[in-house]
């Protein structure tokens, strides 16, 4: 059991209240004197501390504060104590614990302004950003033209090549595990689920249809762009945001190399050439895990499915998939090194970009899939 | 819960306090609020003793068989070369870091043992400044002190805790419009003594404090020795100082510890170190930054800047 502070009443000299502290003032059982002195009214003449044993900075706080409050004079204390009520006497202060909050009258439109001034300025950055972007690749093909016809350039763009294959790897390659199990599930429901409402009609064959067409024009590419926004977009923000934090992206300008160049651009242009290869294979997965799950339930032989599949596709739906494939590429790429470079600050921001970078780049990929589908239908290939 | 039966309610004046009913209350909700910890003040001569330490990481042997004893109210700076492991030392003593052998027993008690009953109490005893001040990003220095105060103490009234938070502060040497500042909105100096404080919510009679002048400009390092220096005489700390700064050694620790060859090589006043010859001391003390700080040290010495700092020492009454 822990021993408290306490004290008890006397007569003072002159006739006045007098307090006598007992037990040890330190932080640590100062707790109950601390309530009970601050409950107390009434005049008090002095406040012996005679009787109190050690005492630490909290105990001399509490004593002084006391003391102040009622005017008390402060009896007995030893060298220790006078000295402790000295120091955090001059060390007083009525400082806020935290900034105070503004009243909500202020605060909402407060919120809403910054909010629609962020909206602004961010879509300012972001063509900034693109613009940045557009200025790299077209000194890259400037390059790779003058390089062509031989002509010496003074400031060349250099693609940094080990970067970009790296690059490569990490978003399509390391990715084909999950994105090929991912595919095969949903070409298991597809098929699955397609059938149980196709057989109402008796058209349990069209299941093929129905998995060949929705894969390759718009699960596969939008499942892969997804699961690519959550695998390697996040990455992109989170490892240029922690290159921001500890500046190394500053160290890179003042070397010389373009950050723009040496992480953005391979990041990007991996994104972009990965999505179309992943996107179809992705597609041709979820056919495979159609034809898999026909083959057990439905009793359409795999083989049947697969030639079926031929049949029923119309090629254009395989084009579909793979003009929006480098489009939502892009899209996750740039969402996510866009964030990455917009990090300052502290690591907490590292954390929130990362963040935006997924939510953004999903949800543009989802606007502008919408999009895609109206187009592709009015241009015929529906 | 000795004063419990000795409040107002039986003094033999005039009482206008609320009823001894609830003076007795209060004690009873404190003693509810209260977490099950005894913080014992520590008698005994060596805070901390650290005896036949090893540790290692895979291969790589950090310390071999190293032993320190820290005195109660001293200064003690901890030096040595890069990557000798004088912030690993720190790290087994305040129990981040599991030694693969040895004893270490803080304010006595054991804490390399199995018994990990006493981790609670023995951590309301000490506080750490972290090289960086480590401070929560998210909470406003105030807040940050706050934070141990509130995990060991809950039964802290919010008023008194604000408070102590308060001149804690300004204590450690910070304006008093910093408690309510952002870890973020502070410079590298501020984000020290803004760690120091933290590092005495709790009146601790042990401090660890990791190269708190690293990264300071030399007026804010002096300053910052200077606050160091008055805290422990006025709180009566003993602090366990690793640093790099040499005019830190010379202006304010009372013994210094040198860690080389995996051990505490030699302990003792600047001056019996110098004494010795071991060729890394040697480099370290009589090498061309030794000697400027030795002789910064003998001319602020001599004009008196420092007899202020030595006299308010003698006066501690401790």
């Amino acid at each position: 059991m822990r021993e408290w502070a306490d004290f008890s009443v006397e007569a003072g000299e002159s006739g006045g209240t007098r307090l006598v502290i007992h037990g040890n003032l330190l932080v640590s059982s100062i707790g109950a004197l601390d309530r009970k002195l601050r409950e107390w009214n009434g005049p008090v003449e002095s406040i012996d501390l005679s009787a109190s044993g050690e005492i630490d900075t909290a105990g001399a706080w509490v004593v002084w504060r006391f003391a102040r409050a009622t005017d008390a004079r402060i009896l007995g204390a030893g060298p220790q104590a006078q000295h402790l009520i000295a120091t955090v006497q001059s060390s007083e202060s009525s400082a806020e614990i935290r900034p105070p909050l503004p009243p909500i009258a202020t605060r909402v439109p407060l919120a809403v302004g910054e909010l629609v001034v962020g909206w602004g300025k961010g879509t300012v950055s972001v063509l900034g950003f693109l613009g940045e972007l557009l200025i790299a690749i077209w000194r890259l093909l400037v390059t790779g033209i003058c390089f062509v016809l031989r002509i010496r350039l003074k400031h060349p763009a250099r693609l940094r090549a080990a970067s970009l294959t790296r690059q490569l790897e990490l978003v399509g390659v390391s990715a084909l595990g999950i994105i090929g199990l991912m595919s095969f599930l949903i070409g298991i429901v597809i098929a699955q689920q397609g059938a149980v409402q196709l057989r109402q009609f008796g058209a349990e064959i069209y299941t093929i249809n129905l998995t060949g067409r929705l894969s390759l024009r718009e699960l596969g590419v939008l499942m892969t762009a997804i699961m690519v926004a959550g695998r390697s977009g996040s990455a992109f923000a989170a490892q240029i945001g922690t290159m921001k934090l500890t500046e190394e992206v500053d160290a890179m300008r003042t070397i010389g190399v373009s950050p723009m160049e040496a992480l953005i651009l391979p990041r990007v242009l991996a994104v972009v050439l990965m999505m179309p290869l992943l996107g179809f294979y992705s597609s041709a997965v979820a056919i495979i895990g159609g034809a898999v799950i026909a083959d057990l339930t439905l009793g359409i032989p795999f083989w049947t499915f697969l030639t079926r599949i031929q049949e029923v596709v119309p090629i254009h739906d395989v084009w579909v998939g793979l003009v929006k494939a480098p489009v939502f590429g892009l899209i996750v790429g740039i969402a996510g090194c866009y964030q990455g470079m917009q990090v300052q600050g502290n690591s907490e921001e590292v954390g929130l970009r990362t963040t935006w970078a997924v939510v953004q780049g999903i949800f543009m990929v989802i606007v502008l899939d919408a999009f895609f589908a109206v187009f592709f239908t009015k241009v015929g290939w529906g | 819960m000795s004063g419990g039966d000795q409040t107002g309610s039986e003094g033999n004046a005039p009482r206008e306090t609320a009823p001894g009913g609830a003076a007795d209350e209060i004690v009873q909700e404190v003693a509810e609020e209260a977490r099950d910890i005894i913080p014992e003040r520590f008698e005994g001569e060596y805070p901390i003793v650290v005896d036949g330490l090893v540790n290692r990481f895979g291969d790589n042997v950090i310390h071999q068989d190293l032993s320190l004893k820290v005195r109660r109210g001293e200064i003690l700076g901890v030096v040595g070369g890069s990557g000798t492991g004088k912030s690993v030392l720190m790290r087994s003593i305040i129990g981040l870091q599991t030694p693969a052998e040895g004893r270490i027993e803080v304010l006595g008690r054991e804490i390399t043992g199995d018994d990990h009953a006493q981790d609670v109490d023995i951590r309301s005893l000490w506080g750490v400044l972290f090289q960086g001040g480590a401070l929560f990003s998210t909470l406003t220095v105030g807040e940050n002190v706050e934070v141990p105060l509130r995990e060991f103490y809950p039964e802290i009234d919010d008023e008194l805790r604000h408070e102590i938070a308060r001149y804690k502060v300004r204590l450690s040497g910070l304006p008093e419009d910093a408690t309510s500042k952002f870890p973020s909105e502070l410079s590298g100096g501020m984000k020290k003594r803004a760690g120091l404080a933290r590092a005495l919510a709790l009146d601790p009679e042990l401090v660890f404090l990791d190269e708190p002048t690293a990264g300071l400009d030399p007026v804010g390092a002096a300053e910052f020795d200077r606050s160091t220096r008055e805290l422990t005489d006025v709180l009566g700390l003993t602090v366990f100082l690793i640093t790099h700064d040499l005019d830190t050694l010379h202006e304010i620790c009372d013994r210094v510890a040198v860690i080389a060859d995996k051990r505490v090589i030699a302990v003792g006043t600047i001056e019996e170190l110098m004494a010795m010859d071991h060729p890394w001391i040697q480099e370290y003390f009589n090498g061309p930054r030794g000697r400027a700080a030795k002789a910064s040290h003998e001319r602020s010495r001599a004009t008196g800047s420092r007899s202020i700092a030595m006299d308010s020492r003698g006066n501690t009454g401790d």
